[in-house]
């Protein structure tokens, strides 16, 4: 396994136009337009952040895990990576990266695929995608279910090896490590903090992030 | 043994199908040529916003898809179990061809010049089965590459290992839903085959055995054993 390098941002919180603290088990929507600058931050270590992406013009056209992975022929998201639509269009870059590298495979859980991971007994507990649904409920956003698609999992390590298996790994993210990314178009922004408490996806402690915003030029 | 084929068809190369599966019936794939690519999509014929989901990589700890595996819904249900496989590696992460990736690769073509021998691409066919039934490219989930082979590398580098499948090589899936399966032969995204040579690929639709408690894929993981349980339950 080779991390890539970390890299840092020239851009301080105190220039952001917008900030907030999403507590762990909390959905996150926003707009964000083309030439402002989004990071979350994982404020206290190893916290998956499920997150999509969908053009806030058109929400047909959406985040593709196959279509990012396939055009950089690289299975991780890091400094570099551009977050591809469906229509293979650039939606976001990343443009700094301290973790070093995100995972966009593994899916959001669910209470079906927590039952299915863990036990059906499971059924009751708190998942991402219902964070995703409730996040994306009022009509003002145009997304139903149908419009939840494959998602990235920032600070998340789920390494492929070369014999096909996927395996989930304890994670390689720290305390205020941070992702960055630059919007190439404008962009309606979903993020679950994801609240599983079955696996070591967050350290079996669910923890709150921070997403802050600046304006192009900042 | 198998029973007799209650349908048998062959899907031209670069064309695309779509069939209704039944729950208890399988649909065995043939690569005729070897060298083929099956891009495939699935939905529960009866509520189709439940469809094919990356939770099928999650619950079996699997980034490639081979017998004795499953293909989940989002809901935690099977749609269809491996059961048969001469090939071994079936690629989950590849995507598929559109229009523009079809001509940067192999170069103009057009139905005006070349009829049906023209090029065309995995997205649109898939487009234009969806909206058979209704759907659209917000329903569009990942899609399953069958015959193919992507390994990934230490780096998350990722490789196509040419002439994975061979002629005659065959995958069977059985439905444990009632699925709108949607296929396409079009030639895999990374396939560094700088001609266009999509393959013909054979389809049988079958009755199969019931699924006994001791099926192989049943039995492969706790986690498909509980997917069957939710699957038995949607049914009751």
């Amino acid at each position: 396994m080779i991390a890539s390098p970390v890299i840092e941002s020239p851009l301080c919180p105190e220039t952001a136009v917008y900030e907030k603290t999403v507590l762990a088990g909390e959905g996150w929507i926003h707009r964000i337009a083309a030439g402002q600058v989004f990071r979350i931050v994982d404020l206290e270590g190893n916290q998956a952040v499920d997150t999509l992406f969908y053009n806030a013009d058109d929400t047909s056209e959406r985040y593709s895990a196959q279509d990012t992975i396939v055009a950089q022929r690289n299975i991780y998201l890091t400094t570099g990576t551009t977050l591809m639509s469906n229509l293979r269009r650039p939606m976001l870059t990343i443009t700094a990266d301290t973790c070093g590298r995100h995972d966009t495979l593994g899916g959001a859980c669910a209470q079906e695929s927590n039952q299915v991971r863990y036990a059906i007994e499971k059924r009751h507990m708190h998942a991402c995608r219902n964070s995703f649904l409730l996040a994306i409920a009022d009509p003002k956003w145009n997304l139903t279910k149908r419009d939840v698609a494959s998602n990235i999992n920032f600070f998340m390590n789920v390494p492929v090896t070369p014999e096909g298996r996927l395996t989930f790994e304890d994670g390689i993210s720290n305390p205020m490590k941070y992702v960055e990314m630059r919007a190439e178009m404008d962009v309606i922004a979903v993020i679950s903090n994801c609240p599983q408490l079955n696996n070591p996806c967050n350290g079996y402690n669910p923890t709150p992030i921070q997403v802050l915003i600046w304006n192009a030029g900042a | 043994m198998s029973s007799p084929a209650l349908w048998e068809d062959t899907i031209q190369p670069g064309s695309s199908w779509s069939l209704i599966l039944r729950r208890g019936r399988e649909l065995r794939l043939e690569d005729l040529d070897g060298g083929a690519n099956v891009a495939a999509v699935f939905y529960n014929f009866d509520c189709p916003v439940e469809r094919y989901n990356i939770d099928t990589l999650k619950a079996q700890h699997a980034a490639h898809l081979t017998k004795r595996l499953v293909l989940y819904s989002d809901m935690g249900r099977i749609l269809c179990s491996i059961t048969e496989d001469s090939c071994g590696w079936h690629d989950p992460l590849g995507g598929h061809n559109d229009a523009a990736a079809v001509l940067a690769k192999y170069g103009p073509s057009s139905y005006q010049q070349e009829r049906n021998a023209w090029h065309r691409n995995t997205r649109d066919n898939f487009l234009t089965e969806l909206s058979r039934y209704g759907l659209g490219i917000r329903d569009l989930p990942p899609n399953v590459n069958f015959f193919s082979k992507i390994v990934v590398g230490d780096t998350g580098a990722m490789e196509f290992v040419p002439r994975n499948s061979r002629p005659g090589d065959y995958v069977t899936l059985r439905a444990e839903m009632n699925l709108l399966v949607v296929l396409d032969t079009g030639q895999h995204p990374l396939d560094p085959n700088p001609l266009y040579d999509p393959k013909p690929v054979k389809f049988a639709v079958r009755e199969a055995a019931p699924v006994a408690p001791d099926d192989p894929c049943r039995l492969s993981r706790p986690e498909n054993a509980r997917g069957f349980i939710n699957t038995e339950r949607y049914f009751l």
